[in-house]
């Protein structure tokens, strides 16, 4: 994987407009019918496959605002997950396919607008995802050494935005990762992993670099509420709880089970290991580190209110932590963390913030800001302007800007079949 | 690792077959033997000899039969070699079972469903690594497996495979999956 990736078609594009035909209507149904995907990730290229696959005549242009495609295929998955990545070969030939190009370099929004294409194209999927980063929005959240898991795995997978991100690696023997999904788990994982392993990986040079000069030897996984409802899964969690030279911390008492969390574990099988994991690893650690091994700290029922400065007063020096209680709320039925009024401190020189993605919006799409999604009927992407809510002919929605940022590439495939069936 | 000297052993086969005067089609041991021995190094004749049971001058392995039942609910039988995955046998047979990983247990793509219990339990456990994958799969049954990772032998000749979503809304042959 690499720079060696372009695919021939990747230019700039010059976008000549197609005959239109008598129809002032964008969604024409004439074949052959012209699709423009935004977006060449998961959700775009199994669009893009469903289409050709649907559809004899049609037509189908994917573009992305990298010269290089494949979203986070390439640019999220970690690199010591390679297999994960072997899904590009079936996008390949994809792309391949004479009825689809594929055009890198072209930016909506600025290269080309989104009236601009569904004006050229009878068909417009938006697939561009989710580029930006859930914030906490309390005091010192633009302290020094405080960056989105995003930034992070965009960093160390050589993301061409992230280039000059130089996290400092070498001011602190702590990290504190707040958030415990799969992008925690992927982060602490590459923090804490023997450098000559990832050597033999796709990671980016200048990461790889820092990463051999780090003085990091203890990460904290953070997260609000309980092993219960923690969102990694089992795969991720087990090799980060197996890595050689690593010492796993996990408070037994964290791992008792209310009668509300018995009932979150029998309707989720992935809960159930999850928990079985944790209390195994809890066990197998139970003496202390006594080969000043590298440290990994599971940290329950914690929620950050403030980070606070180190000495110089410009990077961070510890997040100051307060501890909750688990409550059931009316609302969701769901269990949410509620503060105690107990607060403690945990010192640290680099903060990672892994509590979810967000989309952005574009000039000309609806979009809601509070879900951070763009409002749609099973892709299909509704009005905002009138009073009765209408759908917009010919725009569609797919993907993370459709359902949210969240699930796996395969995820995707049922997204994109959902939206190519309406 | 079998089946590929099984499959070394049946493309020998057929270029001695090619190169050579077989007027017979009953083929015993001791003939796969002298001809290979004549075309080829010795080392590849132990290798036939131990990978070959004497099968009736037929060229190809044994074989069981594999029912896709499609999402809308449509069937497709395929006969399968002993040793390839479902996930291969899909893909040879352009059946629509989806790989993105292409058979590294990395995704829950090739998921299917064993519609009768009796042939679910002929397989071997899943292992952890298989267990993580299911544990993403859409549709997730009790008797889901991951097509990559069920390979065909003999006892599983006639089994049924759902793909997920063929069976969420209707029943067919009046099998109901419990949901996992």
């Amino acid at each position: 994987m690499g720079r060696g990736l372009l695919l021939p078609h990747a230019k700039r594009l010059m976008l000549f407009p197609r005959p239109r035909g008598f129809s002032a209507s964008a969604a024409s149904t004439r074949e052959p019918l012209h699709v423009c995907v935004v977006g060449s990730g998961p959700a775009g290229f199994y669009t893009a496959e469903k289409m050709l696959k649907a559809h004899e005549g049609v037509q189908v242009d994917i573009i992305d605002r990298l010269p290089t495609p494949f979203g986070l295929v390439r640019s999220g998955v970690a690199p010591d997950h390679p297999e994960t990545k072997i899904v590009v070969n079936q996008f390949s030939r994809v792309a391949a396919n004479a009825r689809c190009s594929f055009f890198g370099n072209v930016t909506l929004g600025s290269d080309v607008s989104l009236a601009e294409l569904r004006g050229t194209y009878d068909v417009v999927v938006l697939a561009y995802g989710a580029e930006s980063d859930r914030s906490f929005g309390i005091p010192g959240e633009n302290l020094r050494g405080i960056h989105s898991a995003r930034e992070f795995v965009w960093w160390y997978n050589g993301h061409p935005d992230m280039h000059n991100l130089v996290p400092d690696l070498q001011n602190t023997d702590s990290a504190v990762v707040l958030g415990q999904g799969n992008v925690a788990l992927d982060v602490a994982r590459i923090l804490l992993r023997c450098t000559t392993k990832l050597a033999s990986t796709d990671i980016a040079g200048h990461a790889l670099d820092a990463l051999k000069s780090s003085t990091i030897r203890k990460v904290y996984l953070v997260g609000r509420r309980g092993p219960v409802q923690a969102a990694c899964t089992a795969k991720e969690l087990r090799e980060i709880l197996g890595l050689q030279n690593v010492h796993v911390c996990i408070k037994e008492g964290d791992l008792a089970t209310s009668p509300a969390d018995k009932e979150e574990m029998r309707n989720s099988r992935i809960k159930r290991r999850v928990h079985e994991l944790l209390s195994k690893a809890a066990t197998m650690h139970k003496e202390k580190n006594s080969n000043d091994q590298k440290e990994l700290h599971f940290v329950f029922f914690r929620k950050p209110t403030r980070f606070l400065p180190s000495e110089g007063g410009s990077t961070v020096g510890a997040v100051e932590l307060e501890k909750t209680l688990l409550k059931d709320d009316a609302v969701t039925g769901n269990q949410v963390a509620v503060g105690t009024g107990e607060f403690e401190d945990l010192k640290c020189g680099l903060v990672l913030k892994s509590i979810g993605y967000k989309s952005l919006p574009t000039e000309g799409l609806p979009f809601d800001n509070y879900k951070g999604v763009v409002p749609n009927l099973r892709g299909r992407v509704l009005s905002s302007e009138s009073e009765t809510t209408t759908v917009e002919a010919g725009l569609y929605v797919v993907g993370w800007l459709k359902r949210g940022p969240t699930g796996i590439v395969a995820t995707n495939l049922h997204c994109a079949e959902e939206t190519v069936c309406t | 690792m079998f089946s590929r000297i099984f499959q070394l052993g049946t493309r020998l086969l057929r270029e001695t077959r090619a190169g050579g005067n077989l007027t017979s089609n009953s083929i015993n041991s001791s003939y796969y033997q002298g001809q290979l021995s004549r075309h080829s190094a010795p080392a590849k004749s132990i290798l036939f000899s131990t990978a070959t049971s004497s099968h009736e001058g037929s060229e190809d392995k044994e074989k069981i039969s594999v029912t896709f039942v499609n999402k809308d609910g449509s069937e497709q039988t395929i006969s399968v070699p002993v040793g390839m995955s479902m996930l291969e046998a899909a893909h040879e047979n352009d059946i629509e079972l989806e790989g993105a990983c292409e058979g590294s247990l990395a995704c829950s793509t090739c998921h299917v469903i064993v519609m009768d219990v009796k042939h679910y339990n002929k397989l071997e456990d899943p292992t952890d690594e298989e267990n993580d994958m299911l544990d993403l799969a859409f549709g997730l049954t009790e008797t889901s497996r991951l097509g990559c990772q069920v390979i065909a032998k003999p006892e599983l000749d006639g089994v049924r495979l759902a793909l997920p979503a063929a069976t969420r809304n209707f029943a067919v042959d009046g099998f109901v999956p419990k949901p996992h």
